[in-house]
């Protein structure tokens, strides 16, 4: 019996191929988004641990001197004092035109790196004598190995995949060499395991700060707001695929209704048809759950490089932009799916498990009560009530994103009653009775299409919401560049004698030259860097402030005051009036806060001479150039032929504008694209339930064509219908869109990005969407209405003959 | 004492970059060879000899408190040159590691300090003595009278060392023949120690007091091709007369010498084949069997004991692994002592 009646039931994919289709990409697209979203969180977390662990960044304490160098002596004499520290020594390596981080360990006192150990177990371990003796190895990741091999003046390079990208490691006998720093230190890492009995390091190293971890930048911190960011989307990608999933089944065993009874008439018992059901449902989220993987990984691999460059740009985060197949990734990928396809037909099983024996298609067959929607609803207002509430009590990102989806889904479940309500008005006012009988029809149609709806709904708000963000940001970053960057030139010198003879030649013919002066700091919040600026208009006409006492270019420029970036403002909560520690001996009062977008880190602003007092050896290698605009493209050739410098060592400001805006669009490239994903997935989940409401609608479509309407006109109607109520939901997406975009302006993007935008409205946009939305309503009820138009009367007659 | 430790090129930081100890009988090339006829100038080879690839300052001592449990301690410090040259701050080829050890009856405790030579965080001076690495040292006007501290995390000593009697020279005058082949460094001890002072233990600070034997051997290529670790032996009978023994174990078989130290520090060395070293009993310690009591048989001079160690996981758990703890005599003879056991 059971094999006769998994072919009868199986018949009917072959007789609706285009439904199994439908059905394995609503699985496929879900475990798709989903499993690339989490490929990629991966990857960036496993790139974030292996920099973490090499570096012992969020790991140990460090020591620091404040704006300089640590020398050799004091390293010995912490050590002889017992205290069990590691020297390092970083700078900036520069090969081919291109910069990359030199970190220098002592390999000797801190051989537990994992870089080393990895290397060590190799094949062809290095002799020891090599890597600590002239002219010493560069251990970097094979992707930067070429740069490194093919240009002069290098040691020989060892690969190891277990550094971070962007990182060559050596000993700190070869760093010193290449960064001609000889005996000099820029951190010292405070080993876990010290002796007993050293003395504190108050008495011994007042003169060096002691950094905590906590304190310290912590790139897994930082961008953990990036990645709860992608996750959102990947499960709100997820949950419009199973609206798929779940139409196509409730569509799929409404249509085997017959076929259904006629097993059951023939004495199939319903435990074996159950079994059948979920094991065809098992198979097919397996099959559906395999695509979506391989896809996914074909869309994490494409979506990577840009992700990586996003979290390079903001966070400084090494990321690989390089994908592995991981076991546990494929596992729960197909956990997702499985799990999600049983979710999404949980209630068609349900429902085939309560039909009586010779129960017939149902008119309602979707039908739920009005009772069910108010319960709905009510849901609806608590999601919302506690979305707000969590916002309120707690604070903070995680609360943000509380808010976030307590609106989201608290509005998804108001939708049905909200189009119930709109709809009802519309009857009171309708006067003819086709009108009447459409609307009154619509509304008995709801809860079979609330399902779908919502999807529209969510998938609409996140189009606002996000697209409203992203385009509140371009302005604004746009007209931040324009006051930023407002010298004509920016110039790199090789060393500070080059800068000297670089400013000599140019004084004589250019307007102005400000020099770009900087110092790394240990500061409480994370590293500072402070910049020393020069008296010029360039700065009291431009630069943008977001918040200033009175006077603020004066105090800065001769009254020893500061000014922050709004990132350390937010981070520290400093404000003008308050004073910061930039350190220990300089506290300096805060003149203003200007907004530095793109810059993970604190940045202060003071004046040259206050620069030189607080770090007196900052180089002197960089500078704007102030000059006619006409004259910067001749003055560009001439100074690089005349000091022979390479093309990246003298940069346009259109140059440097179009940079910075090629990396704020590489930002959200990726949230672009998983926007414009899920909008898809929810047209096609439309179409799916208007599908499966079709085979249901004969019934009630055929006492309306016996009255007298022809199919033509039912199948605009039909039209009509999808139209109004997408265009329904558009309307309700909207502020709910709004809403989304300012948590993420205001909330969301001051938690992980330490800045605020103004909220800007682009009502072009919304309007474009809105006629999207309309024509992907049209597509979804073409398939229907085509139907319709093709029926043959008989199979309308047939409705009063045979089926009731 | 001998081969003992190790070698390295060992100190690499780079554990597995040493193959074991067989590194040791790596090739010598521009290091000075150790060569017979050597003429010991002091106070200055106390010192380091920086043309040579490795050396030790090498401590061990038997102690007791006052109510008899015994106690032993291991202080060392071993050089290892990259190249057969000095040079300033971090470009020095010298590598410094530091091993330190407590074992009581029931524990035994270590640390492991590393670090490169010209930055001054670790070193030996002749005159005046010193040798340490970052807070350990051991020093003292001349080498009669030394003070010697180390610490670990949960454990540490500092204690009084007064030499009672003169050095003495392991081989031929200090040329100390490691294989048939002829290897060979040079090889003296200050095995005449009397020791006392206080040592830290995790529960409370015990006073002690004991004797001692530090060793000083350098050398640049110590071992045989075929040599993959040693047993060495250095006990102290009550009698007064004290052994120091070895066994380098080979593929070609093994390779023994001994000294014959009486109370007077006159010494007679004793050629390969001369000591009979007999595995009785091993220990299963850190995934491996190590033999902890021994048959130590001397015909020449009557002795046949039994050693058996104070504590058999004296395990030195470091980046270059060995077994190093005090040891008890019974038979012939009663005394104690220390063994050194690598290679397993």
């Amino acid at each position: 019996m059971n094999r006769p009646a998994v072919h009868a039931l199986l018949s009917h994919w072959r007789a609706h191929p285009l439904q199994l289709m439908t059905l394995l990409t609503g699985i496929a697209l879900a475990t798709c988004l989903w499993s690339a979203v989490q490929a990629i969180n991966t990857e960036a977390r496993a790139s974030y641990d292996r920099a973490n662990a090499q570096l012992a960044i969020g790991q140990f304490d460090e020591l620091r001197a404040s704006g300089s160098l640590i020398p050799l002596s004091r390293y010995s004499e912490l050590r002889r004092a017992g205290w069990q520290v590691a020297a390092i020594l970083e700078g900036r390596l520069r090969a081919d035109g291109r910069s990359v981080r030199l970190m220098g360990v002592d390999m000797v006192a801190y051989p537990a790196l994992p870089a080393i150990s990895q290397i060590e177990q190799s094949a062809d371990a290095p002799n020891p004598a090599d890597m600590l003796t002239a002219p010493g190895r560069l251990l970097m990741s094979p992707k930067l190995a070429p740069l490194f091999q093919s240009a002069d003046g290098f040691p020989p390079v060892i690969t190891s995949t277990a550094l971070p990208p962007d990182l060559v490691l050596t000993d700190i006998g070869v760093a010193e060499n290449l960064l001609n720093q000889p005996g000099q230190i820029s951190r010292l890492v405070i080993l876990p395991d010290q002796p007993r009995g050293v003395p504190p390091l108050s008495e011994i190293a007042s003169d060096l700060q002691r950094i905590t971890p906590s304190t310290q930048l912590d790139t897994a911190q930082l961008t953990d707001s990036f990645h709860l960011n992608l996750s959102a989307f990947g499960l709100l990608s997820f949950a419009v695929g199973l609206f798929i999933v779940h139409g196509t089944v409730g569509l799929a065993f409404a249509q085997r209704r017959g076929t259904i009874r006629t097993l059951r008439a023939l004495g199939l018992p319903m435990r074996n048809l159950i079994w059948i059901g979920l094991s065809e449902l098992l198979l097919l989220a397996l099959i559906g759950g395999v695509f979506g993987l391989v896809l996914g990984y074909f869309l994490a691999g494409a979506l990577i490089p840009d992700v990586a460059a996003t979290l390079r740009g903001l966070y400084g985060a090494p990321i690989d932009g390089q994908m592995s197949l991981r076991p546990r990734w494929v596992a729960a990928g197909l956990a997702m799916a499985t799990g999600g396809t049983l979710a999404a037909s949980g209630h068609a099983l349900w429902r085939l498990s309560r039909m009586p024996i010779l129960a017939g298609p149902g008119l309602q067959a979707w039908g739920g009560g009005k009772a069910s929607a108010l319960i709905t609803g009510m849901c609806g207002l608590a999601l919302l009530a506690a979305g707000a509430i969590a916002y309120f009590t707690f604070g903070g990102l995680i609360a943000g994103f509380a808010l976030l989806a307590g609106v989201l889904t608290g509005a998804a479940l108001l939708l049905p009653l909200l189009l119930s309500a709109v709809l009802a008005l519309f009857i009171q006012r309708a006067k003819t009775p086709v009108s009447q009988w459409v609307l009154a029809d619509m509304r008995a149609q709801l809860p079979g299409l609330s399902l779908a709806l919502m999807a529209l709904l969510l998938a609409l708000a996140a189009n606002i919401g996000v697209g409203t963000m992203v385009s509140s940001f371009r302005l604004t970053f746009t007209g931040w560049l324009d006051q930023r960057l407002t010298s004509e030139l920016y110039v790199t010198a090789a060393d500070d004698t080059q800068a000297a003879d670089i400013t000599e030649w140019l004084a004589p013919r250019v307007s102005a030259i400000l020099p770009i002066r900087s110092t790394e700091l240990a500061h409480e919040t994370g590293p500072l860097f402070l910049y020393g600026i020069v008296d010029h208009e360039s700065y009291r006409l431009n630069w943008p402030l977001i918040a200033e006492g009175p006077d603020v270019w004066d105090n800065v420029l001769n009254h020893g005051a500061v000014l922050i970036n709004e990132q350390l403002a937010r981070r520290a909560d400093l404000w003008p009036g308050d004073t910061v520690a930039i350190t220990p001996e300089h506290i300096l009062q805060i003149a203003g806060v200007y907004s530095d977008y793109g810059n993970p880190t604190g940045q202060a602003i003071v004046s040259m001479p206050l620069l030189n007092q607080i770090a007196p050896n900052t180089e002197t290698r960089r500078f704007g150039v102030r000059v006619a605009p006409d004259q910067a493209s001749d003055l560009v050739q001439s100074l690089r032929a005349q000091f022979d410098l390479s093309p990246t060592a003298v940069v346009q400001q259109a140059a440097m504008k179009a940079r910075s805006m090629a990396i704020f669009e590489k930002t959200f490239v990726i949230t672009s694209a998983l926007n414009v994903l899920t909008l898809g997935v929810a047209g096609f989940a439309i179409l799916t339930s208007l599908l499966t409401l079709w085979t249901q609608r004969l019934p009630q479509v055929a006492p309306v064509w016996a009255l007298g309407l022809t199919r033509a006109q039912l199948a605009r109607l039909e039209v009509l219908r999808s139209v109004l109520l997408a265009a329904l939901t558009a309307c309700l997406a909207l502020p709910l869109g709004l809403i989304l975009a300012w948590v993420l302006l205001t909330i969301i993007n001051v938690q992980a990005f330490g800045w605020r935008l103004p909220m800007q409205l682009f009502p072009g946009d919304w309007l474009a969407l809105f006629l999207l939305t309309l024509a992907a309503a049209v597509l979804a009820a073409a398939l229907p209405a085509l139907r319709l138009l093709r029926l043959p009367p008989a199979a309308l007659l047939r409705v009063f003959a045979s089926e009731r | 004492m001998s081969v003992r430790a190790f070698i390295i090129f060992v100190l690499l930081p780079i554990t597995s970059w040493a193959q074991g100890y067989a590194g040791l009988g790596g090739s010598a090339e521009g290091f000075t060879r150790p060569v017979p006829g050597y003429s010991f100038q002091f106070p200055m080879d106390h010192g380091p000899h920086p043309s040579y690839r490795i050396e030790w300052w090498y401590l061990t001592a038997n102690l007791k408190d006052a109510e008899g449990r015994d106690y032993g301690i291991q202080w060392t410090l071993f050089r290892s040159a990259l190249k057969p040259s000095e040079a300033e701050g971090w470009q020095s080829p010298q590598i410094w590691m530091g091993h330190a050890a407590v074992t009581t009856p029931e524990n035994h405790y270590f640390a492991e300090r590393l670090s490169r030579g010209g930055i001054g965080q670790a070193g030996v001076t002749a005159d005046p003595f010193e040798a340490w690495i970052d807070e350990w040292h051991m020093r003292g006007d001349d080498l009669n009278t030394l003070s010697l501290t180390a610490n670990g995390s949960d454990f540490g000593y500092d204690l009084k060392l007064a030499a009672q009697g003169p050095l003495v020279f392991h081989g031929d005058a200090g040329y100390s023949v490691k294989s048939a082949d002829g290897q060979a460094s040079y090889y003296y001890s200050q095995p005449f120690f009397a020791v006392e002072g206080i040592l830290h233990l995790p529960d409370q600070d015990v006073e002690v007091t004991g004797k001692g034997w530090l060793d000083r051997e350098w050398s640049s290529q110590p071992l045989a091709q075929d040599q993959s670790g040693w047993d060495w032996f250095s006990l102290s009978f009550d009698s007064g007369d004290k052994l120091m023994a070895f066994r380098l174990r080979g593929d070609r078989g093994d390779f023994t010498a001994a000294t014959w130290i009486d109370s007077n520090g006159q010494t007679m060395p004793l050629p390969d084949g001369s000591v009979m070293l007999d595995p009785l009993e091993s220990t299963r310690v850190a995934q491996r069997d190590v033999p902890t009591r021994w048959r130590v048989s001397l015909l020449d001079h009557n002795v046949d004991v039994e050693v058996s160690a104070l504590t058999p996981k004296a395990w030195m758990g470091t980046r270059f692994e060995y077994w190093e703890g005090p040891v008890t005599v019974s038979g012939s003879h009663a005394g104690r002592g220390y063994l050194e056991m690598t290679g397993y």
